[in-house]
């Protein structure tokens, strides 16, 4: 896609030195052979933009819900994070959405791209290494940014975003061990100025809002083997930590359902104590359920938790994969596979999911290696594959565009 | 294959240009040929080896503009270096793609370890008080060697200056300042002392201070040449203070020589990191202290028996710390320890035939004070047997190289042992190297060579807290080379000496070792023998020498390296953006490089350029993933002269000429155009 120029500098320097030396040219064979030379050295083309790429991967399909962005984490140092689109009108995926869009905006989007939301007529990607929070509207089309170091998760409510941080105090430790506590901050939606603060636990992760309170995550992941085990809500009203609820160790995701059953992840250590889902009724303030499942990533739809889960075993040495839906209604296991072919043992390493709301379609990705560009795959509800496609570098986080989807 | 043919016709216009330019300044030449002994243009080696090195000594290697024996390296083929920038980042070489983890670096005959990480940072060590340094694929052909010189898939051999007296002096003392861009102080101090026919001192000492600033550019551009973005930055947290110190006693024996070294390096730097979006500066600090004594010493006891004895001992600290609180705080300190015995038993059989058995055994721990670690200690046994035999023009060398590790490691929770672990592996890995000359009157070898030998996996690999995996295996590299060499002397004309040298190769690495992720989120890996790199590639060299009336000298060096480096390790992984069959990370298809050196008298002037064509930073080859190639022009002149007894050298360079932005290793930018300031003198 970028073709071989020669009207950079370095090249204009070598053609003044083959004009002025000219007793090289006394044979012209050496003259031929010199600018064979160049032609060896001037193979550095200007860096061009990335045109986004773009592949049909499907029919068109027409329903309120016109597209999806899907955005690619990339690995930390790389500065790959990228923004993919899909595109259902037309059936087609755009890799490198972002950077096309925003041909002038410098080093791209950033590094380690963590979460995405949407929030009215403004998309919110927030990318962890780059410590800020990329504003655009619903095109991709850059409005700002948000300084906020060590960045991780976001939601919305009340004009106001309120988004995770690890980068809070460092807590006075008497053992020497060292503490630092995260916070959420509070930022205005309208003028994108973090309003206040407010410190959590140990390196806080996902976050979610329901009945005047935010419940946040707490993995104390900086502190292995001493890892968190709470929860931190924060009353909205007086954006203050009112209560700490224990739950599990190394604390993950944090999602409502519509009857304020707070549904909640561990990732577990690894080792001893595997990865499990917990259920937090938020009115009786105590816990209700807590189901036998692997998770690394979820998504809610309805009364369908959608969960892909990928543990490591020490003992097969690989890693464990498992598709799963919980019904939040019954608070059941109802599928342990909703990848119904064969596709399941195409995926290394899977890691992001989504499913679409209107046509219940299905999206995982594949991390692959986490080294090279990962892949989409989409499966119908029947968890039959429709079509695959190549991404960005480890694909994880989808938002759909489309008329009153995103808002709770 | 078309590329190939175009880079050897342009070593022939190189060559072409020098002839012609050294006509035009003919006749402008002044008579004397006092000084034309000192020029040493490439070293000829005593033919020993089955298949020689590539070598740089002597003035060639003093002209390079190079800080560090890493600079210096680039000039060689089949070298990849890894350079993330600046006087004090990082710098390993990797040989013919193998991974760096395979090259052995050598240091006045005895090897550099790194239990840790396998790396060694070229970077830090100054070509001060380097004399040659030569390159070997698969290994040094010389049979009188320890068995640790069959160890590795290449080696690198840093050979340090050894004091050299002329008639009647006793004492030479050498001070050297250098100054230049990045706000470099570079004061070297060398003393030689003869304390009697056969025996002579040295010392010496060098401070290095650099703030590592540089001028950075970044810029991208729409399909219709109009700027997209385009910004300048200047280089953060790359500064650098290092002090090394350095002693040794040399002493000779009938038959025989010995040699004592001591070696102390204590630096403290900047990590000055990846610039990204958003992030254009870093607080990550380094320090290093690294000491050893080593000792050398080879004799020929009778006409048919020469002994060889080595022995070191090595600590190495290393303290990394993360002061930025918006990441993970982290303050790590690692101290390793080495004891390392060799010995080495040359026996003749008969006038043409040599047999060889060489014992090694090391011992490396490492502590930290990581969270639970678990304090590893490993004891190397290694024995080589080999043989060298010459036939009328035939040389053949075969050695097998049996080595013993055993790893103890222990589970701790806290202060609490909760288990000891005690691992032990063995292997045999052969080599083969025939050197063949056709025809008596034609300096015209024909080589190959074919070696299996492994790396083990490192200490980080199997006990890195959570990323390490104790159930790893070696890593193998197996080596098939093929090649030839031409060597001519002549009086005619202006040309006095060519040596031409074309080698192909393949390699392939298999149970590749390399981080795989590990469940789900936070960037959990683990180590995993699954990788199978192929490589097949093609190394080229051309060394040409002029004398040319009125005493100019010019010589001039070309390399070539052509390489298809590609990722075997999942043949399902085979669609597009796939890795499979993909060329692996940062290994060019094409990269070269060129030193021209020219001399009149005490003048001298040099110029080198280095080539590095595109790239991937991933084995996927997609447009995202691709790396410019790039390519810089450096230039450097000295001039000596005396004044009274002291004689004078004052040298000037400019690297990087035309200030080109590129980045070896991606969103690690590289310095522009920089010029530094040498002046040496000699009492």
């Amino acid at each position: 896609m970028t073709q071989c120029t020669i009207h950079n500098s370095q090249c204009t320097i070598h053609s003044d030195v083959m004009q002025t030396g000219s007793p090289l040219f006394r044979r012209g064979w050496v003259g031929l052979v010199l600018v064979l030379l160049l032609l060896l050295a001037s193979c550095r083309e200007e860096v061009e933009i990335f045109i986004p790429e773009e592949v049909e991967v499907t029919q068109p399909e027409y329903t309120s819900v016109t597209g999806f962005f899907l955005l690619n984490e990339a690995n930390m140092g790389s500065n790959d994070c990228s923004l993919d689109y899909y595109d259902y009108a037309k059936g087609k995926y755009f890799r490198n959405y972002y950077a096309s869009r925003n041909p002038s905006v410098v080093k791209d989007l950033g590094d380690v791209g963590n979460d995405i939301g949407i929030y009215g007529s403004k998309m919110y990607a927030v990318i962890n290494c780059s410590n800020k929070v990329e504003v655009m509207d619903l095109k991709a089309r850059r409005i700002g940014q948000v300084d906020v170091p060590n960045c991780r998760y976001i939601k919305f409510h009340g004009g106001y975003a309120y988004l995770t941080s690890y980068a809070g105090p460092v807590a006075a430790s008497f053992d020497g061990s060292y503490k630092q506590h995260g916070y959420v901050a509070k930022i205005d939606t309208t003028t994108l100025q973090v309003v206040d603060t407010c410190v959590v636990g140990f390196q806080p992760d996902q976050l979610d809002i329901v009945g005047g309170k935010i419940y946040v995550a707490n993995s104390g992941g900086y502190m292995v083997p001493n890892y968190e085990n709470t929860l931190s809500v924060i009353d909205l009203e007086t954006f203050s930590e009112v209560e700490r609820i224990p739950i599990a160790i190394n604390l993950h995701h944090c999602i409502a359902d519509h009857r304020g059953i707070l549904w909640v992840s561990s990732r577990g250590d690894y080792g001893n104590t595997p990865s499990r889902l917990y259920a937090y009724d938020t009115r009786k303030n105590r816990l209700v359920q807590s189901l036998d499942v692997a998770v690394s990533n979820l998504w809610m739809d309805g009364d369908s938790l959608y969960i892909i889960g990928n543990q490591w075993s020490n003992i097969t040495q690989t890693n464990d994969k498992s598709y799963a839906i919980v019904n939040t209604r019954t608070m059941e296991v109802v599928s342990d596979r909703f990848i119904t072919d064969g596709t399941a043992e195409e995926i290394r390493m899977p890691y992001g999911v989504a499913v679409n709301p209107i046509t219940k379609d299905i999206y995982v990705t594949d991390a692959k290696d986490y080294l090279t560009p990962g892949r989409l795959y989409c499966f119908g509800s029947d968890g039959i594959k429709k079509w695959d496609v190549l991404t960005g570098y480890i694909p994880a986080h989808f938002v759909f565009i489309g008329e009153n989807i995103n808002e709770h | 294959m078309r590329s190939f043919v175009t880079s050897f016709l342009a070593i022939i216009a190189v060559l072409c240009a020098i002839a012609q330019d050294s006509v035009a300044v003919r006749h402008t030449s002044l008579d004397s040929m006092q000084y034309l002994s000192q020029v040493v243009v490439y070293a000829q080696k005593p033919y020993s080896e089955v298949i020689p090195a590539q070598v740089l000594s002597g003035k060639v290697l003093e002209g390079l503009n190079s800080h560090s024996v890493a600079d210096a390296i680039r000039y060689f083929s089949g070298v990849q270096l890894k350079d993330y920038g600046g006087v004090g980042g990082l710098k390993t070489v990797d040989v013919r793609s193998m991974g760096s983890n395979h090259m052995g670096v050598f240091y006045d005959g005895i090897q550099l370890g790194n239990a840790q990480n396998g790396q060694v940072d070229l970077g830090k060590f100054s070509l001060d008080n380097i004399d040659e340094i030569s390159l070997y694929h698969g290994q040094k052909s010389d049979i009188f060697q320890s068995a640790k010189d069959f160890g590795s898939a290449g080696n690198l051999y840093l050979r340090t200056r050894r004091p050299k007296f002329e008639a009647g002096k006793r004492d030479n003392l050498n001070v050297t300042m250098r100054t230049g861009s990045f706000g470099l102080a570079n004061p070297s101090i060398r003393w030689e002392h003869k304390l009697s026919r056969s025996l002579s001192l040295l010392a010496n000492v060098e401070y290095t201070y650099a703030t590592g600033q540089y001028h950075f550019r970044y810029r991208k551009l729409f399909s219709d040449k109009t700027v997209a973005w385009d910004t300048t930055a200047v280089r953060q947290n790359g500064d650098i203070q290092a002090f090394r110190a350095e002693g040794g006693l040399f002493g000779v024996v009938p038959d025989g020589r010995w040699m004592l070294k001591a070696y102390y390096y204590d630096s403290r730097k900047g990590i000055p990191g990846a610039i990204v979006n958003n992030v254009w500066k870093h607080a990550q600090r380094q320090w290093d202290r690294n000491f050893f004594t080593q000792g050398n010493y080879q004799q020929r006891l009778t006409e048919r028996y020469s002994l060889m004895v080595n022995a070191k001992y090595a600590r190495d600290y290393l303290r990394y710390l993360n002061p930025d609180t918006t990441l993970m705080y982290i303050d790590n300190e690692f101290w390793q320890d080495e004891l390392y015995v060799s010995t080495a038993n040359k026996y003749t059989i008969l006038p043409d035939w040599d047999v060889n058995l060489s014992i090694d055994y090391q011992w490396n721990h490492l502590n930290a004070t990581l969270t639970n670690f678990s304090y590893p200690t490993r004891h190397t046994l290694l024995s080589a047997l080999a043989t060298a035999y010459t036939w009328r023009r035939l040389k053949v060398q075969a050695s097998g190289l049996f080595t013993l590790v055993n790893d103890r490691h222990t589970t701790r929770n806290g202060a609490e042992v909760l288990a000891h672990h005690s691992n032990t592996r063995t292997k045999v890995t052969p080599a083969v190297f025939v050197s063949y000359q056709p025809w008596l009157e034609h300096d015209l070898n024909v080589r190959a060579f074919y070696k299996r030998i492994f790396r083990m996996p490192t200490f980080n690999d199997l006990y890195y807290t959570d990323i390490g995996n104790s159930n790893l295996r070696p890593e193998y590299a197996t080596q098939y080379n093929v090649g030839a060499q031409y060597q001519l002397f002549t009086e005619h004309g202006a040309l006095s000496a060519v040596k031409l040298t074309v080698d192909g190769y393949y390699n392939k690495i298999t149970d590749k070792i390399i981080a795989i992720p590990k469940g789900s989120g936070l960037y959990r890996w683990t180590m995993m023998n699954v990788g199978t790199v192929k490589i097949r590639g093609i190394d080229a060299t051309v060394r040409m020498s002029f004398k040319l009336p009125m005493e100019i000298l010019l010589d001039g060096n070309l390399s070539y390296t052509y390489q298809r480096a590609q990722d075997y390790t999942d043949p399902t992984d085979n669609q597009y953006g796939g890795s499979y069959k993909g060329q692996i990370a940062y290994i060019p298809w094409h990269s070269g490089s060129f030193i021209g050196h020219a001399k009149w008298r005490d003048l001298e002037l040099n110029y080198s350029f280095i080539y590095v064509g595109e790239r991937y930073h991933d084995s996927s080859n997609v447009p995202v993933s691709h790396e410019q190639p790039w390519y810089t022009h450096d230039l450097s002149a000295s001039y000596v002269f005396h004044l009274g007894k002291t004689q004078f050298k004052l040298a000037a360079e400019v690297n990087n000429l035309f200030n080109q932005y590129y980045d070896v290793i991606a969103n690690y930018p590289m310095p522009g155009r920089n010029f530094k300031v040498t002046l040496k003198f000699d009492l």
